[in-house]
């Protein structure tokens, strides 16, 4: 449980941190919180030369209203997230979401914008932006550009649309209506690991029926997953037992989960269609009717 | 004398009986335990393991080459480099021998196949790295079942063509013994003449005690004085040392064995390890201290795991659901060599006190012990030998028994159990209970959480097609055998399983006490000192208690199976007896009366019918050191080796509800109330704890825990992120009371509590668990009850969404 | 490759420089090198808390914190919790409600436990085991420690607490609280 050798750079300006992304390049990586990256070190699983530390860079960090977009850099960390007044009240979902994710002191670590990169399906903020509508701010030494979460950004397990000389600066997250009704439903074994499956839900309501509605699934297939069937079978709805049943049954349909010890593949399908019913229904409560 | 005084003087002992906080804590509650990495020594250099991928395999060529180029690594240490020794292979407590490091062949993922000196860990670590193995690899077999065909793959080549093992005839190359236990033929004629029979399968799955340190050591050879000291992370520091002793060939007066500060126990720490070995191989080697500590997953997959019993139970009982016989056969798997932690008469521990609670007349056991491709152990994970396996064994068939007759489960318990009046009760496996009172314990615990109005409200639950939360309320009666043992049934490597004290009264009345158990938790420095306050009348806040050190403390055994207090805690009291009667002469020779004139009166000796003479306990201390009767040595002290009539049997009544999802197999664990007798109660502030501590560790176990295996071998789950270990999140809260039934032969009446909360927690989870479906037709469900394996049985029922 | 750097950090208020190689992780600067003992290693996965330290105002489980992120950072572990003699409520806390046994687990439980009280300084106990369930016990099952955190939050907000251990309180204070 001893990570090989490596070199380490903290750099304090992205523009730094890019330079010797650019110079290392593959043997390097990139130090956000560490929690997903240094246990793969300490197995030796992942055996990079360099280290980037991004810990101090000052403005890859903070949470702030830009017109209509939340703009979260992405050095933020799950706690920060989850005591922002900002995100409790115009974002709760990822509020509810980040106090979902492991435990309190990986929390203080564990950024939103490692979390995003890394890939790992298991992880919770992917299947959070793509119900969000986020996009993600990319840099290279040469531009910057900002890719949707939604457009193939999620590519596969530990495989994103990130580029070897890219680094994800900031989360955009538009606003979510006033009014809307929110949940990210997870199952989980235990404190600390990742979702057996889990569902996010944003929901807006025009009395009975749904005007609109965003539904992402966790750790059910090789990326998150955006239930559009579901979402579309929705719209324009009242939101009642069965149309929530066949909500769930849509959302099952996309999932191709891997079978691991928290259960087989129909296990963990059923389980997305549980969560589905589960955040749907409390999204509802929460909703502005 | 007033009543006054007395109860001054009372609470200044802190004797038996009083909440009295812990000595222990200061320490701990400062950073300032010392743990065993916490111990570093001049020139220390520090050891990591090279470990097989495989299951099993031909070993074909180790290349240390580039291992050994690295600057900084001292040596690599393979069986080759043992065996000039003759320590590649070493005897485990069972009869059998383990590679200690792998010889030409490795038998289980993870064994140990070289071992890595370097300056430090990191080195280490980079120097296992660099250790080239290749392998052929072979097929391997992790079910013991199948492990007994015909053609399976011999897990053991070292044992081909040997047809007696320890403990009798082999009957297959994978086959380690077949123990058997009670009347077979009687057993049977009580099934064939029965109104009812009922037969069940059941899996108790491989798990692992997990203490939060795992184990390690320091071993330090000193090459100029020939004097070997290990710091060790052991629940049994001297038999280590006896182990040391035969395997070096160090007399046992140069070996000092120090269990200093230990993270937990519950098992894990009785067995001597390979790192342990190659760690005090490499220091008499290199004569510089050599430190190995194990890390989590190697903790978790190669140091010793609990249970992998494959058991098949049957009851022959009248219609009225009064038990007739017993009959239990199990494939005990015990993995690649048999390390298993048992008394070495008992292959199987005491697995035969599965007969539990209840009269049943006759009843036969047969075991039989299989090797497979699995790491080794056998160890008691909180309990005593076998015993959670046996008390899952008879609290399910009960209540297999209770639901094919439509007989309540706390029904039936009633109607079998053995009356308080048959104390002491012989059991048809061989058993004689010290004592019992199991009917008021039981209506304690059902009138406490109103066990009829929780019935009425599962019918009402049941009605309601629509609930999509299923009610289980699980009742556990179970009877635990602790204090092993009697050295006439009990020993390991030929030592008797006494155990011991010794008290030093100071001058100035102060005591230093030292036993041969050594406390990983429990509490002993606490403990054992009120025991001796109410026995030598000596305050126990001027006691220090001491443990753990050979060259300090008397030989014992050590502490698992919950011996300390039935064995330890019996030394004690008698130790401390020998100083109070050595004192009463004194006292009389002071007072100039005789020795029968005077009574004890909690720390002083009174004249009788004259309570104005006296003499404290501190100034008979003094009066040893310079005025003793003629004839008698100077001096307060005493040792006492305790070798035990008999066990004690703590026995408990537990009910649990839970409410279970019937789409997601989630639990929710509603209620849990635990009664205890532990007969007379040292302390209830530290019983308490160790059973909220049990509790835990057996909800834990049934509700998550097991280390399984795929096809191959591999072990899966051997990390915290998938061997469930609760937070505080998911514990539940537990409910604790109490019955008082002393053992009639313990000195002081004390059973032993410990363990039994987890003995008597996880059959009460699974009889929760499989209630909640009992109206469905489910008789039993298999460990770990966790939310997978839980909707598995929804889903096959058709209850849940599909 | 992998030139050591000098880190400089306060460790319990004390400016303290160590040099080390990047990969060193925090734990084993502070075991090894700093012969601050109280903090454990019982996962090396993150997972079991015993490790835990408080860095800059945050709790982190420093198996997974390589030393050279903790340039310039205040550091604080079981070892500086007692101030001016006088034990942390915490502290005093766990020993009066038997909330450790074997004491693995109780240096990264107080340290925790320490920084959820200063940001909640009233908590419920569901709040209490949501928040303290980064670091692991095999031996109480926590209802002793979610009474010792709730005893030590009474104390510091300034509400009456009963101390019954023979090592607490005024009239005892001349005994050292050594064993």
């Amino acid at each position: 449980m001893i990570p090989r050798l490596f070199d380490y750079h903290a750099p304090t300006s992205i523009d730094d941190a890019l330079k010797l992304l650019g110079e290392l390049g593959e043997d390097a990586k990139l130090l956000a919180g560490g929690h997903s990256l240094l246990p793969m070190m300490k197995l030796r699983f992942a055996e990079p030369g360099h280290l980037i530390d991004l810990g101090h860079i000052a403005n890859l960090k903070g949470i702030r209203l830009e017109g209509n977009e939340l703009r979260i850099g992405a050095m933020t960390t799950e706690n920060e997230l989850i005591w922002s007044p900002l995100l409790q009240e115009r974002c709760p979902l990822l509020v509810e979401a980040a106090r979902q994710i492991s435990d309190p002191q990986v929390r203080y670590m564990g950024t939103i914008g490692g979390d995003i990169s890394h890939g790992d399906p298991g992880n919770d903020h992917p299947a959070l932006m793509l119900c969000l509508g986020a996009s993600f701010v990319l840099r290279s030494p040469a531009a910057e550009r900002v890719v949707h979460a939604d457009d193939n950004f999620f590519l596969g397990t530990y495989a994103t649309a990130l580029q070897p000389d890219e680094i994800l600066t900031e989360i955009r997250i538009p606003l979510p209506a006033a009014g809307s009704g929110w949940c990210y439903a997870k199952l989980k074994r235990k404190t600390g690991d990742f979702a057996t499956a889990a569902a996010a839900v944003l929901l807006r309501m025009k009395g009975d029926t749904v005007e609109d509605v965003s539904i992402a699934l966790t750790n059910v297939a090789d990326t998150a997953l955006k239930a559009r069937d579901a979402e579309a079978f929705l719209r324009g709805k009242p939101l009642d037992e069965p149309a929530i049943a066949e909500a769930a049954r849509l959302a099952m349909a996309i999932c191709q989960p891997a079978e691991d010890l928290r259960g087989d593949a129909d296990y963990k399908t059923a389980m997305a269609g549980e969560m589905t019913r589960r955040a749907l229904r409390t999204a509802a409560m929460r909703a502005a009717h | 004398m007033g009543l006054e005084p007395n109860i001054e003087r009372l609470t200044q002992l802190e004797g038996i009986g009083c909440a009295r906080k812990r000595r222990e804590d200061p320490r701990f509650i400062q950073g300032k335990g010392t743990y065993v990495d916490d111990v570093k020594m001049p020139g220390m250099c520090f050891g990591a393991m090279v470990r097989s991928p495989y299951a099993s395999a031909r070993i074909k060529r180790i290349d240390a080459s580039r291992a050994l180029a690295l600057p900084g690594v001292i040596a690599v240490i393979t069986a080759e480099e043992l065996k000039p020794f003759k320590l590649h292979w070493m005897p485990t407590l069972a009869g059998d021998v383990q590679a200690v490091l792998a010889d030409g062949k490795v038998s289980f993922q993870n064994q140990e196949v070289a071992f890595v000196i370097a300056e430090d860990r990191y080195l280490a670590a980079d120097g296992a790295d660099l250790v080239e193995v290749e392998y052929e690899e072979l097929p391997a077999v992790v079910d013991p079942k199948k492990a007994l065909e015909p053609d399976a793959p011999a897990v053991r080549e070292d044992l081909a063509g040997k047809t007696d093992g320890a403990h009798g005839a082999r009957r297959h190359h994978n086959h380690i013994f077949n123990w058997e236990v009670g009347d077979k033929d009687k057993t049977a004629r009580a099934f064939e003449q029965a109104e009812v029979t009922v037969k069940q399968d059941m899996l108790y799955p491989r798990v692992h005690p997990c203490p939060l340190e795992t184990c390690g050591c320091v071993a330090s050879y000193d090459k100029v004085k020939g004097d070997l000291t290990v710091y060790i992370t052991s629940q049994a520091p001297h038999v280590v040392r006896t182990v040391v002793g035969l395997l070096s060939s160090i007399p046992e007066s140069k070996i000092r064995i120090i269990s200093p500060d230990i993270g937990g126990g519950f098992g894990n720490k009785v067995g001597v390890y390979p790192g342990y070995v190659c760690a005090i191989a490499s220091s008499i080697v290199l004569g510089r201290p050599v430190k190995w500590i194990e890390s989590r997953s190697e903790n978790l997959t190669t140091t010793a795991f609990a249970r992998d019993y494959w058991m098949t139970g049957e009851l022959a009982a009248t219609k009225e659901g009064v038990i007739k016989a017993l009959r239990v056969h199990v494939y005990a798997d015990h993995g690649a060599f048999d390390a298993c932690a048992d008394p070495t008469k008992w292959p199987a521990g005491m697995f035969h006190v599965c007969t539990g609670s209840y009269a049943i007349p006759h009843a036969f056991v047969s075991v039989d012990g299989v090797y497979t491709n699995k790491f080794p152990g056998g160890v008691a994970y909180r309990c005593s030998f076998r015993v959670t396996e046996a008390v899952y064994l008879i609290e399910r068939m009960i209540d297999v028994l209770a639901q094919r007759l439509g007989i309540d489960k706390a029904e039936i318990r009633l109607r079998n159990f053995i009356r308080k009046e048959q104390f002491p009760y012989q059991t048809p496996l061989g058993l004689e209970y010290d004592s019992g009172n199991y009917e008021p314990a039981l209506r304690k615990v059902m009138d406490a959480v109103d066990y009829q109005a929780l019935r009425q409200e599962q019918a009402e639950r049941r009605a309601d097609p629509n609930a999509e939360w299923l009610m289980g309320i699980g009742v556990t009666t179970f009877t635990e055998i602790v204090g092993a043992g009697p050295s006439k049934m009990c020993d390991i490597l030929g030592v008797g399983m006494f155990d011991s004290c010794e008290i030093r009264v100071h001058p100035d009345g102060s005591a230093i006490a030292r036993m041969g158990t050594i406390t990983q938790g429990q509490g002993h420095q606490t403990t054992y000192a009120q025991i001796i306050a109410t026995e030598a009348g000596i305050p126990a806040s001027v006691i220090q208690v001491e443990e753990g050190d050979t060259s300090t403390a008397p030989y014992g055994l050590g502490t698992y199976g919950s011996r300390s207090t039935p064995v330890g805690g019996a030394a004690t009291a008698r130790c401390a007896r020998k100083i109070r009667e050595k004192a009463r002469l004194i006292a009389a020779h002071l007072l100039e009366v005789s020795p029968d004139d005077l009574a004890f009166d909690l720390d002083r000796f009174v004249v009788k019918g004259s309570p104005e003479q006296l003499k404290t306990m501190k100034e008979v201390a003094w009066a040893a050191y310079n005025n003793v009767p003629p004839g008698l040595e100077m001096g307060l002290e005493a040792v006492e080796y305790y070798d035990p009539p008999n066990f004690t049997f703590p026995f408990g009544s537990y009910v649990c509800v839970l409410d279970i999802n019937r789409y997601t197999g989630e639990t929710r664990v509603r209620r849990f109330y635990a009664l205890d007798d532990c007969g007379t109660r040292i302390n209830p502030m530290i019983i308490e704890g160790q059973v909220h501590g049990g509790l835990t560790e057996g909800f834990a176990v049934a509700m998550g825990q097991q280390l399984p295996y795929d096809e191959q071998g591999n072990v899966l789950g051997g990390t915290l992120m998938d061997y469930f270990v609760p937070t505080a999140v998911e514990t539940p809260v537990w409910e604790t009371d109490f019955t008082v039934t002393p053992s009639p032969h313990h000195p002081i009446g004390a059973k032993g509590v410990a363990e039994s909360p987890h003995v008597g927690s996880i059959p009460c989870f699974s009889s929760a668990v499989t209630d909640a479906f009992a109206h469905l037709g489910v008789t039993h469900m298999d460990m770990p009850h966790n939310a997978y394996r839980i909707w598995q049985q929804s889903h096959a029922l058709g209850l849940d969404r599909h | 490759m992998s030139k050591k750097i000098m880190v400089s950090f306060k460790l319990n208020g004390l400016d303290t420089d160590v040099v080390v190689e990047p990969r060193e992780l925090l734990i084993h600067t502070l075991r090894e090198r700093c012969v601050h003992t109280g903090p454990h290693i019982g996962c090396d996965t993150s997972h079991c808390g015993a490790c835990t330290v408080d860095m800059n105002g945050k709790s982190v489980k420093s198996c997974t914190v390589l030393t050279v992120q903790a340039e310039g950072a205040e550091l604080l572990t079981i070892e500086g919790m007692a101030q001016g003699g006088e034990l942390h409520a915490l502290q005093e806390a766990f020993m009066q409600e038997h909330a450790l046994q074997c004491g693995f687990c109780t240096p990264g439980m107080i340290t925790r436990a320490y920084r959820l009280l200063k940001e909640n300084p009233n908590p419920t106990d569901e709040e209490v085991r949501y928040w303290m369930a980064g670091n692991l016990c095999r031996c109480t099952g926590y209802q002793n420690i979610v009474k010792a955190v709730q005893y030590a939050a009474r104390k510091l907000r300034g509400e009456a607490v009963e101390t019954s251990h023979p090592l607490l309180g005024a009239e005892q204070s001349t005994e050292p609280v050594t064993a």
